[in-house]
């Protein structure tokens, strides 16, 4: 192991790190933590210039209820599961079909047909900007939440056949093959057989994807504009014209727009991780 | 009789429909098809529409009229198109700086302690905030009259400085914060890629006498190459893709100078300056050419690799 583990190191620089641990993870999520104190903190804070002071008392309740009960961030909030669980599960469908596709089948074009899912998935979204924003337009959904979902299943799919493609890849061979001897049709191939392994990788994809997409905040722009449609990244900046200068409200409301994102990390950690290193580095 | 015996008893093979006898070359198409069309359609395509666009001047609503070069003419006029592309090559060069930093944090959180689990993840955590939320705290954290950064170099007698609000500060001042979730994606990878270097090898090098900064150059880094390939993919593409940050921090000023090419364009084509779509496709073309000398090397190495196994 490197660095050389602590325990095997003199008691003074084990204590030393113990310490250091702590102080550095503060420093780190220094400006998290600023906002969060803020979000704590009653108006009267503010109007009184104690922007770093501790909090004169816990005003808590009263921010994040105000959040929730007064401003339009539910309704955006909604709006951001309403286009993301879509995503994901289309995106899920589409890519564990073209991932196994490319993993399991060998002709001519695999690699090509691969690698333009690959390139696609990493060109500027300025390229595609105005004409998506046309398409949308000329489908009658521009400013609506399908259009959104229809344009985000279709770019993630890049990713996403990357992902399948490489795990699908990294499967045992024989079990397809002693499949086919047994003269299984290649579609029951890929749903009895293929499918149930790939669940470690639609779990992955699907925290990945979840915050890719909630977290997305050029297209909402491009593509909606009110409060019918537009997801929390996009609503938070009418939220915060609304509530101007109300550090308290706007911190609170960064917060919940920032949560379920966090959230499911932290209950998913191990297949978000796995997702993020394109299942290359195991 | 006449008729011959032998055609009643001939093998008849049994019938096979079209489908069963090609069935394994044509599945994998009937399994891309719905994917392919669905990319092809948003993405593919659009690519082709935008280069074309690049030759017209359209406000988006009437008929477009073809131009042919006058918008990449005017690009070279246009002094705001420099100022973005340097601000481009800036966000490049300094973004990078998340990978050594992220090894950094992975060799310092790379040890078994209680709760070191934790640790790792709340070091993770920027990454999983939006951008749009990361965007906002800094904000509120370079703030001139209240914000923390000035809070504290006011203790030690300096500043204050409105990062944001000078010219020549608010470039740094957006790349830092965005250096701040890249630097723990950067980790994440790094830390995965640890868990796999071979122990022998470093048992073997510390009997030679290797340790630290040699230890880690030439025994660590090497067997982390995988992971350093895909942070170097990923922040390229991030560097690229800064957008959010710079339109929730400055959108785009003091006087455009925090633009890059992906808020250009969008500006260009989509605000209050006028819909101009044809200069601003001409912008995002020049932006993809950059982006796909970066995109046929990445290609290259994984074909290298493909072809290796």
């Amino acid at each position: 192991m490197f660095p050389t583990p602590i325990a095997k190191t003199s008691r003074s620089w084990q204590l030393t790190y113990q310490s250091m641990l702590p102080v550095a993870l503060i420093l780190w999520l220094l400006p998290l933590i600023a906002v969060a104190l803020f979000s704590i903190k009653p108006a009267g804070d503010f109007s009184s210039g104690d922007y770093w002071t501790l909090p004169s008392r816990f005003a808590g309740f009263e921010n994040y209820g105000k959040v929730f009960l007064e401003s339009d961030m539910p309704r955006y909030m909604l709006n951001s599961v309403l286009i993301t669980v879509p995503t994901v599960i289309g995106c899920i469908v589409l890519s564990s079909m073209t991932g196994f596709a490319l993993g399991v089948y060998r002709f001519g074009a695999n690699l090509l047909v691969f690698f333009i899912f690959v390139a696609g998935n990493f060109v500027p979204f300025q390229i595609l900007m105005v004409p998506v924003r046309d398409l949308t337009l000329d489908m009658g959904l521009y400013n609506t939440k399908t259009g959104l979902v229809l344009f985000h299943i279709a770019f993630q799919t890049g990713f996403c056949t990357l992902f399948m493609r490489n795990f699908i890849r990294a499967l045992p061979v024989e079990l397809i093959e002693a499949a086919r001897v047994e003269g299984v049709a290649e579609w029951r191939i890929f749903w009895f057989v293929v499918l149930p392994l790939m669940k470690p990788a639609i779990a992955a994809l699907a925290v990945l994807v979840f915050t890719f997409i909630w977290n997305d905040y050029f297209w909402a722009v491009v593509l909606t504009q009110g409060i019918e449609s537009q997801p929390v990244t996009a609503g938070i900046t009418s939220f915060n014209a609304q509530y101007r200068a109300a550090y308290h409200l706007m911190s609170a409301g960064s917060i919940v727009a920032a949560l379920p994102p966090v959230a499911m990390f932290f209950a998913m950690q191990r297949h978000f991780i796995a997702g993020l290193t394109l299942g290359a580095v195991k | 009789m006449t008729a011959p015996a032998l055609s009643e008893t001939e093998y008849q093979p049994p019938k096979r429909s079209w489908y069963k006898r090609n069935e394994i070359k044509v599945t994998p198409w009937l399994f891309l098809a719905p994917g392919m069309l669905f990319f092809a359609f948003y993405v593919i395509f659009p690519i082709f529409q935008s280069f074309n666009l690049s030759l017209y001047r359209w406000d988006g609503l009437g008929a477009a009229e073809f131009v042919g070069s006058e918008n990449y003419r005017e690009m070279f006029d246009d002094p705001a198109f420099f100022t973005s592309l340097s601000n481009n090559v800036l966000w490049l060069a300094l973004y990078v700086f998340a990978i050594p930093a992220g090894l950094f944090i992975a060799l310092f959180l790379n040890q078994t302690v209680t709760g070191i689990r934790l640790y790792k993840s709340m070091f993770f955590f920027p990454f999983v905030i939006s951008q749009v939320v990361v965007g906002l705290v800094f904000t509120w954290f370079y703030d001139p009259t209240f914000g923390l950064l000035n809070t504290l170099i006011g203790w030690v007698g300096l500043g204050p400085i409105n990062v944001l609000g000078d010219p020549d500060y608010v470039t740094f001042g957006i790349i830092a914060a965005g250096l701040w979730p890249q630097t723990a994606y950067c980790m994440i990878l790094y830390l995965t890629g640890l868990n796999a270097v071979d122990p022998e090898q470093i048992e073997a090098a510390r009997l030679d006498g290797a340790k630290g900064w040699r230890m880690l150059w030439y025994v660590i880094v090497p067997q982390l190459k995988p992971a350093t390939f895909i942070a170097f993919v990923v922040t390229i593409i991030g560097a690229l893709r800064s957008f959010d940050l710079i339109s929730i921090m400055t959108n785009g000023g003091p006087f455009g100078e925090s633009r890059v090419l992906s808020f250009y364009m969008f500006e260009v084509a989509l605000s209050e300056y006028g819909f101009r779509m044809g200069y601003g496709a001409a912008i995002a073309v020049v932006l993809f050419l950059i982006m796909f000398c970066f995109i046929a090397y990445f290609l290259r190495s994984m074909y290298k690799e493909e072809k290796g196994r």
